[in-house]
């Protein structure tokens, strides 16, 4: 006990000595060249000491705490929750409550909130899309945004050149987004893990630069503007076009979780969970690598497809500057941070990472800081997400054995 | 009993220059229980990942004969099209599907034989259902069989190492072969368990006329349940013959005594 508490206490000073020796040069060395002048800060060198002890320390103490056995009630809230949800007249309940809220959303606050909860619905529609690729499939994907870009620029331009509407833009968007995820998924089949990582990453930055540079065609960083709402018989005004995209959005999300959920436990999304565990085992049981790659990035694509449609429709205005990394990096966090594979888990990841950095304006300008502080502390302190995956419990009726 | 199932000619595999396998022949007859041993690195591993499809074989001729006499040469085919050919294994280091429950590492080795594709599971039309209470049922079944079926809910890393194997094995059932390859199905066991796998496998192949190659270091067990033997040292197939012969042969004692 005593003899660990004094090695921790070693690596710990050690580790703040290593960060005040790296940051020396330029946390305290200040040089002022007009008047030729160089400033030593010792005050900041102590702030690093100390921040980075203190730091240090709360990082073991949690590590420790960790593997003390927090495992035995890792994941027993959501047993809990997956209890009550078993019982169909608490769902009939839950699922008549939540349509009723959803229903009167709009009516209840102003146009502003509407809108910044259909950004929060499309960003579940994306995450749920990326936890086919992620979550079931087990593909590392950094360039999902690409598909997205697919299926919102799908609308704009075939708005601009043929005058389409949104309503046969939205199937349309989708498709091709699956088609385009199945184009994608060929030259990588063969990759896995960091190198597909990095491969994807790199599609997902071309198809942003093909857009930017393609400007004949795409009108480039100018943008596309002025693509039409979503109508419904007849044009509608800004605040009914906005609670009308709302529900769309809540009727898509509704339709996603159905296709998925139902997905999941079917012959295909068992054969994409074996290939996550196990390629080689998943081969030798007769699965396909091959085809069910591909449906995986098909199934994943077709959702940012959809979602791009509704983001065009929604902002009105598209350019390559809304499909960067920032943005495979926001869904791909939202499935991280809620749980892989775990529907409920990806949609609350979703509305937290849309939702957090909307309402604490202060924090936005951190995003990328909080996200990348979520990619390294989620996998090592609840790998299985805010809300994990509860596998399915099969029932099986008592044959009798004995005869 | 001569109905060949499995026939592997001059059959070598080259790791770079390594010879992992050399020139082997080897023959596996419908029903038969056959046993493949060697020390350690003598290749008989390769030998049963060139079978299945993993590695493609550097020389030589590996031919299925279906149930209905058809010949294929599968050299090279994808490991999934020589399990729909009949062919199913196990591994020597452990190969679950780890965060799966038991139950469902089984249903997995179903896919083959179904057919619902992503349509029917989104529609989950009559068939389809039908389809998937058929997977489950059958795959309790298996579990049953070998006696597994108070983990069928369990998740497969959580269980105990002996029936981790014998999940490897209702896995590999699970596919119906015709042929069952098992890599040191004994491994890691404890001496009750290892007489529990020994009955299992003889039930295997005199219930479900499963024919049986497996590869295994304990040779109480391999002189109890093999008919035939092969004997492996250093790529090259050093003996053949039932049980009783190759305890006599002197080249066998020395590959695994030394001189
Ligand atoms: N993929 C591979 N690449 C290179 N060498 C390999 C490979 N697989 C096996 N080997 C080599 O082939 C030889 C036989 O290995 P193996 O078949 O695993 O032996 P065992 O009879 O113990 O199962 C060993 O020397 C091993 O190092
Ligand atoms: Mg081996």
């Amino acid at each position: 006990m005593k003899a660990s508490f004094f090695k921790t206490l070693r690596t710990t000073l050690l580790n703040a000595l290593w960060m005040m020796l790296i940051t020396f040069p330029i946390m305290v060395i200040k040089v002022k060249p007009r008047e030729s002048l160089v400033s030593w800060r010792w005050m900041n060198l102590l702030w690093v000491g100390i921040g980075t002890f203190s730091l240090s320390w709360i990082w073991r103490y949690l590590l420790s705490r960790r593997d003390k056995g927090s495992k035995l009630n890792a994941g027993r809230g959501r047993e809990v929750l997956g209890l009550l949800w078993g019982k169909k007249k608490i769902r009939a309940v839950l699922l008549a409550a939540l349509t009723l809220l959803v229903i009167w959303f709009p009516w209840i606050v102003n146009l502003y909130q509407v809108g910044i909860i259909t950004s929060g619905l499309m960003f579940v529609i994306l995450g749920l899309g990326l936890n086919i690729v992620i979550g079931y499939g087990g593909l590392l994907h950094l360039g999902y945004a690409a598909f997205y870009a697919m299926g919102a620029y799908n609308y704009a331009l075939m708005y601009l050149y043929w005058g389409m509407q949104f309503w046969l833009a939205l199937p349309l968007g989708a498709v091709s987004g699956a088609l385009f995820g199945i184009l994608i998924g060929f030259p990588v089949l063969r990759l896995r893990g960091d190198y597909l990582a990095i491969v994807t990453l790199a599609f997902g930055e071309i198809m942003r630069l093909l857009l930017l540079n393609l400007s004949d065609f795409t009108k480039g960083a100018e943008g596309i503007a002025q693509i039409p709402r979503a109508a419904f018989i007849r044009a509608l005004s800004l605040q009914e076009a906005t609670n009308y995209l709302f529900y769309i959005c809540a009727v898509l999300v509704a339709f996603s979780i159905f296709i998925i959920r139902r997905l999941e436990n079917s012959r295909i999304g068992r054969a994409l969970e074996a290939m996550r565990e196990d390629e080689i085992a998943a081969q030798s049981m007769g699965i396909n690598l091959t085809r069910n790659k591909l449906i995986t990035f098909a199934l994943g694509a077709f959702w940012a497809g959809l979602a791009g449609v509704i983001l065009a429709a929604k902002t009105t205005y598209i350019n390559p500057g809304s499909f960067t990394l920032l943005e495979s990096v926001m869904i791909l966090v939202a499935v991280v941070l809620g749980g892989m594979g775990s529907i409920p888990g990806v949609i609350l990841g979703a509305l937290l990472v849309t939702l957090i950095p909307e309402y604490f304006r202060a924090l936005s300008d951190y995003r990328m800081l909080m996200f990348g502080v979520v990619l390294v502390i989620m996998p090592i302190f609840r790998p299985r997400g805010i809300i994990p995956k509860l596998r399915k419990h099969y029932t099986v009726k008592e044959v009798d054995c004995s005869s | 009993m001569s109905d060949t199932i499995l026939d592997i000619r001059n059959f070598s595999m080259i790791f770079g220059g390594l010879h992992a396998v050399n020139c082997v022949n080897i023959h596996i007859d419908k029903c038969e229980i056959v046993a493949l041993i060697g020390p350690n690195g003598a290749g008989k591993t390769t030998l049963f990942n060139c079978i299945t499809g993993l590695y493609t074989p550097t020389e030589g001729d590996i031919t299925v004969y279906n149930s209905n006499k058809k010949t294929v040469r599968i050299n090279g085919l994808n490991p999934n099209k020589i399990t729909e050919l009949g062919l199913a294994r196990t591994f020597q280091n452990i190969r679950l599907f780890n965060s799966m429950t038991a139950l469902e590492n089984v249903m997995i080795g179903c896919h083959t034989r179904l057919k619902a594709g992503i349509l029917g599971a989104i529609l989950r039309d009559g068939k389809t259902r039908a389809e998937e209470q058929g997977v489950i049922d059958t795959s309790m079944g298996i579990l049953k069989k070998l006696k597994l079926e108070r983990y069928a809910n369990e998740t497969a890393s959580n269980l105990p190492y002996g029936p981790q194997r014998l999940l490897e094995i209702a896995r590999a059932m699970a596919t119906e072969p015709q042929l069952l390859l098992l890599d040191e199905p004994a491994a890691g066991m404890n001496l009750a368990e290892t007489k529990r796998l020994d009955y299992i496998i003889s039930k295997i192949r005199d219930e479900e006329q499963i024919t049986i190659l497996l590869i295994e270091h304990d040779m109480n067990l391999v002189m109890s349940i093999a008919e035939r033997i092969y004997v492996l040292d250093y790529g090259e197939l050093i003996a053949e013959g039932t049980p009783a012969e190759i305890k006599a042969n002197p080249a066998v004692i020395k590959a695994y005594l030394g001189e």
